[in-house]
């Protein structure tokens, strides 16, 4: 039975996460480097960086795909290298993959969404409770009769998500789960999540390298060769610009002007994330 | 070189009751050396309209002239315009079969019948306009990264030694250095070599940059085409359709409302800074 | 432009037919294939066809269709014929073709397997007319069940019936995308002699068994993370329940193959 405590727990800590694959004890070779970080219930967070930065790798360090080769990763508590609770683990923490098609396992949309729920061995009744719970929250209820062929790859994520939600996780780990979509897709699955983050309280965390859908986040984590490079509020992180071209990293536009011009002497903010705020300083 | 599209209309399953009509009269012309972009959603017809440029499907109704010539006509050899037109698809690098990345290249010139020291010629070209060194050329397509294997399979259309360069959304899938990269070469290639190139995408920001045309397609019909600041002026029509502006734009917009004076089809942030460092300064007297 | 391609030869209906258990249906499949090997008068054909005839009309699904799934075998069938008519020994003969000597055995012999054939595949047709493949697949898996004990992986058959009717439409997508992209580099799939065609196929088969098992791989590691631990402990959402129309046409079938054998030993 899961107690629902009131003050903000960790949803997730990892304490000096080192990883690296079955490769020789270099350096060179860990993939994640002494990752020290710790995510609160009811979060929405970013992590960004650029492809080889270690940011999937650490995804599924969240959801125990992967086990620590130094350090510890705790799900809600629970030990990512303790066997016992794996299962456990993968429920309460959901992860959701960069390609669309591969990962629906069924030939029919709801028959996927009930995919997870079978595998926890659940009643049948309650399976359908939940399989219809989950596709109206993500807004897929009437495609639950087609074949997942027929949906756009925003769709086919957001039948990800209802799979994933089916489990009743307190956690989704999203691990670039755009970067193969059109605009309208990308726009779907960020509203998505964003819904199930304000309403239904899951802990969102969105890797991605796309700044614009990190801008909204409560935190943003930027990730630079299996190392925590910069960590704190969009507004915090965003505002250094340079460092994050150096990454390879983009910043919004207006940020990005707004560093411009305090190079040019002006006193501008530099921690401007949208048109409005620049609006606003430049016509004072 | 020159590209004329007239008329032009695709149907799909004709007959049937899953018929779809593609494209919808398409008109439009490119002339040597542009550089066009043709942006919009997914089901615009985009991927439809630039399968017909290199002869993969046929125009229900209409005619496409490549160079003068009428491609569409009955007795064409489909091979002959695949010389003259290269296509890039979207996520190239998963059409890579070959044991070595030199035999992937030598694919397309191969397929022309040419002889060694010609194939060798041009793969070797190949390689170093995409950037990919020659050391690589006995290794496995499949031994080296994701971004070295979508410039094997640009390669691998360059070999062709084409005249008119299609690219599909070249830039899906990668990180925002990727995305640069990859862009500043087509700009390369086009400067350097092809005499025609055509980006499909749906990143207004990356077009801007590069195209000195662009064409925005909507239900099978083209809804506007000029230049890229004459688009960006478009907003209201642009936003009807589903697709944005650059932020950048968005900002110039809001401040000339405010009557400060700056253009409204500003492109890039450099641009933006411009304007407005000499209205700050105008307004502070610095 | 795939994206309407439905697998097999399904054609969706809500008749009494369509509605049946698709176990029952299994196995009556099987009953009904099996009383085609106790005909030994062509008289007891006749109740076939009226079977047969009973199906297709409670069904609505048009004769055509079913005679469309012996398109397929006509060769076969010919071959059968042929084979039996020529070399039956025994018989009165009919008339000879040159060498070849037509009998009465012979006639009678082809006469007999070709009916078989045909209904045959007329029975099967109709089971895949009427029942979807992914029905199909948990009638499969339901019987198989008890045979665990014994070592039948019953439940991975199943998944691996799943996952295979889940991805035929994207992959046959991506065989298309696949095609283009080499004919756009000048590949021909379509000239040649049969050994040439075959080795044009390479640029086509490679890049799309690799992706087949990168999709595998990925997908493999998302049922993981989606608790997936094979078949043990493993509940459906999806319940079977054998109605009272299940009954009834269990009944109506084991009465057909009554009225069989009586038709093969009752002396008249």
């Amino acid at each position: 039975m899961v107690k629902k405590v009131a003050v903000l727990e960790n949803i997730i800590k990892t304490e000096e996460l080192s990883f690296r694959y079955f490769t020789e004890e270099k350096k060179e070779n860990y993939i994640l480097k002494n990752i020290n970080i710790e995510f609160k219930k009811g979060q929405f967070i970013a992590i960004i960086g650029h492809n080889g930065s270690g940011k999937s790798t650490l995804a599924k360090q969240f959801n125990a795909l992967l086990q620590p080769t130094k350090g510890k990763v705790y799900i809600k508590g629970m030990d990512t290298k303790d066997k016992e609770h794996l299962w456990d683990i993968r429920q309460t923490a959901g992860l959701i993959f960069q390609n669309p098609d591969n990962q629906i396992v069924a030939a029919i949309v709801e028959e996927d969404v009930a995919f997870g729920p079978e595998n926890l061995g659940i009643d049948p009744d309650e399976i359908r409770k939940r399989v219809d719970f989950a596709l109206e929250s993500v807004g897929m209820i009437k495609y639950k009769d087609l074949a997942p062929h027929m949906l756009s790859g925003g769709q086919k994520q957001r039948i990800a998500i209802a799979g994933v939600i089916a489990m009743k996780p307190e956690c989704i780990i999203l691990d670039e789960p755009t970067a193969m979509l059109d605009p309208l897709g990308r726009k779907e699955v960020i509203d998505t999540i964003t819904k199930l983050n304000k309403e239904e309280g899951i802990t969102i965390i969105l890797i991605t390298h796309f700044m614009s859908e990190a801008v909204n986040a409560d935190r943003v984590i930027v990730m630079d060769e299996g190392e925590v490079v910069l960590d704190g509020t969009p507004k915090e992180v965003f505002k250094e610009v340079e460092k994050l071209k150096n990454m390879g990293l983009d910043v919004p536009q207006v940020t990005e002007l707004a560093y411009m011009l305090n190079q040019e002497g002006f006193l501008i903010p530099t921690d401007i994330l949208t048109v409005d705020e620049m609006v606003r300083y430049i016509c004072q | 070189m020159s590209i004329k599209v007239e008329n032009v209309s695709y149907i799909y399953n004709e007959g049937t009751p899953f018929e779809t009509h593609a494209l919808k009269n398409i008109n439009f012309s490119i002339n040597d050396k542009e550089f066009v972009g043709i942006i919009g959603h997914t089901g615009s017809g985009k991927s439809t309209l630039i399968q017909q440029l290199n002869g993969l499907l046929k125009p229900t109704s209409g005619d496409i002239y490549i160079n003068g010539k009428k491609i569409t006509d009955k007795n064409i050899n489909l091979r002959d315009i695949r010389k003259e037109v290269g296509l890039v698809f979207q996520y190239p690098e998963y059409q890579l079969f070959e044991e070595t990345i030199f035999k992937d290249i030598a694919f397309g010139p191969t397929n022309l019948n040419l002889d060694q020291e010609d194939i060798k010629e041009r793969v070797y070209e190949a390689m170093d306009i995409v950037g990919l060194s020659r050391d690589l050329e006995d290794k496995s397509p499949f031994e080296v990264s994701g971004g070295q294997r979508r410039r094997i399979a640009i390669a691998g259309v360059l070999s062709m030694r084409p005249k008119v360069l299609i690219l599909d959304e070249p830039t899906a899938g990668l990180d925002p250095r990727g995305r640069d990269e990859i862009l500043m070469r087509i700009k390369k290639i086009h400067e350097k070599y092809t005499m025609i190139t055509i980006l499909v995408s749906h990143s207004m920001e990356d077009i801007a940059k590069y195209a000195d045309k662009i064409i925005v397609m909507n239900n099978g019909e083209i809804a506007v085409s000029g230049t890229p600041r004459e688009i960006f002026r478009q907003v209201d029509l642009l936003e009807s359709i589903g697709l944005g502006i650059p932020q950048i734009t968005y900002l110039a917009r809001q401040l000339k409302n405010k009557g400060i004076e700056i253009p409204e089809d500003v492109l890039t942030v450099e641009e933006a800074k411009e304007y407005i460092a000499r209205y700050l300064r105008g307004v502070h007297n610095v | 432009m795939f994206k309407n391609i439905s697998i097999g030869q399904y054609i969706p209906g809500n008749s009494a037919v369509h509605n049946l258990d698709p176990r029952i249906k299994i196995i009556i499949t099987f009953i009904f294939i099996a009383s085609l090997f106790i005909i030994t008068r062509f008289t007891g054909y006749i109740f076939i066809l009226a079977y047969i005839y009973i199906v297709v009309q409670i069904s609505k699904v048009p004769f055509s269709y079913v005679l469309k799934g012996l398109k397929p075998i006509i060769i076969i069938l010919l071959l059968t014929v042929g084979l039996n008519m020529f070399f039956t020994p025994g018989g009165i003969t009919i008339f000879m073709l040159g060498p070849l000597k037509v009998t009465t055995s012979g006639l009678r012999l082809a006469g007999f397997m070709a009916l078989r054939l045909i209904f045959l595949i007329i029975g099967t047709s109709l089971l895949t007319l009427t029942t979807s493949p992914i029905s199909l697949t948990d009638g499969i898996e339901h019987l198989l069940n008890p045979f665990k004990k014994i070592g039948i992986p019953a439940h991975e058959l199943a998944m691996m019936m799943t996952i295979a009717l889940r991805f035929i439409p994207t992959l046959i997508e991506e065989t298309d995308k696949i095609m283009k992209a080499q004919m756009a580099r000048g590949a021909d799939f379509e000239s040649g002699n049969l050994i040439k065609r075959a080795k044009n196929l390479i640029p086509l088969l490679v890049p799309l068994f690799i992706s087949a098992f990168r999709r595998a791989d990925e997908l493999a590691i998302a049922m993981e993370s989606r608790c997936y631990k094979g078949g043990e402990n493993r509940t459906r959402m999806k319940q079977l329940h054998i109605e009272n129309r299940d009954y009834i046409a269990l009944v109506i079938t084991i009465f057909m193959v009554a009225v069989l054998v009586w038709n093969r030993f009752w002396k008249w």
